[in-house]
């Protein structure tokens, strides 16, 4: 029997998977590596977001425990993703962006990839 | 004397309940050791952060947080749709350069944080004074709009913050 939290459940479980493979597809689909950075650190939230969610849910809903570890993964996650994005995009930078391509800092000093920071 | 044994009350406060959260046990025994660590922990760690900017209100902070999240949510469709429906000729993507108005570095952390998780931008590489930040926007035909959105929704929130 279909009950009103299994369907919540899979409504979360489904969205998740959607966003997962979107994000997953954006990576063969986009055509340079700037662009590429883009689809994992964002469609890969709501992918990753929506399973925690359906988490959550089954086990206060079915199991009738709260679970706090889903919450902490998504606290984790929010906080690695970005530095991770950050990393990789100063990496492609340095091996293949010329200074030239960017647009000017507007400030005393260029971009710290290329300047060293004052002292 | 609390100042001493509580050099950051709100790391100290983080550190119980993430330590609650990964034993998933709420009993005397855990919330005793997590103490001990949120005590621990801030005491030995001080040293690495000087000059730590105070939040000036929480309240803000929560509201930040949801804005945020919101926008998170809001990022995903946007970023799915481009990538499912938008032929690669027509993406435009530009580099943004966002001077900044924060100074303090843990500010500045949560905006090039939030900038890489919300709506089509990533956040790249400072300026080498830390007066400006390099965003890289997936699509947009209009980068002014952007970098308004930017200072606007975020920069001015964390200002409030933090400062």
């Amino acid at each position: 029997m279909a009950s009103l939290s299994d369907i919540l459940i899979s409504f979360f479980l489904v969205v998740a998977g959607v966003f997962g493979l979107v994000g997953s597809f954006g990576l063969v689909k986009l055509k340079d590596t700037m662009q590429r950075i883009h689809a994992p650190t964002k469609a890969t939230t709501l992918g990753v977001g929506g399973v925690l969610i359906a988490s959550m849910l089954y086990f206060t809903l079915v199991k009738g425990s709260f679970s706090f570890h889903e919450l902490l993964i998504s606290l984790f996650l929010f906080i690695t993703a970005p530095i991770t994005a950050n990393f990789i995009a100063k990496t492609h930078l340095t091996k293949h962006v010329p200074e030239e391509d960017l647009p000017e800092s507007e400030q005393t000093y260029g971009w710290a990839v290329y300047n060293d920071p004052p002292e | 004397m609390t100042a001493r044994l509580f050099p950051h009350p709100l790391l100290s406060l983080v550190l119980v309940v993430v330590w609650l959260g990964l034993v998933n046990k709420v009993t005397p025994g855990n919330v005793l050791l997590g103490a001990i660590l949120g005590v621990a922990v801030p005491i030995l760690t001080s040293p690495y952060w000087p000059n730590r900017p105070r939040i000036s209100s929480p309240l803000r902070a929560v509201e930040y947080a949801l804005v945020v999240l919101w926008d998170i949510i809001v990022a995903n469709v946007q970023v799915a749709l481009i990538i499912l429906f938008k032929p690669n000729a027509r993406i435009h993507s530009h580099w943004i350069t966002v001077p900044l108005e924060l100074t303090s570095a843990e500010a500045i952390t949560v905006l090039a944080g939030t900038i890489t998780m919300t709506p089509g931008t990533v956040s790249v590489t400072f300026s080498a004074d830390i007066h400006s930040i390099l965003v890289h926007c997936l699509h947009t035909d209009d980068p002014d709009t952007v970098r308004a959105n930017i200072k606007g929704r975020y920069e001015g929130r964390l200002k409030e913050i933090f400062e």
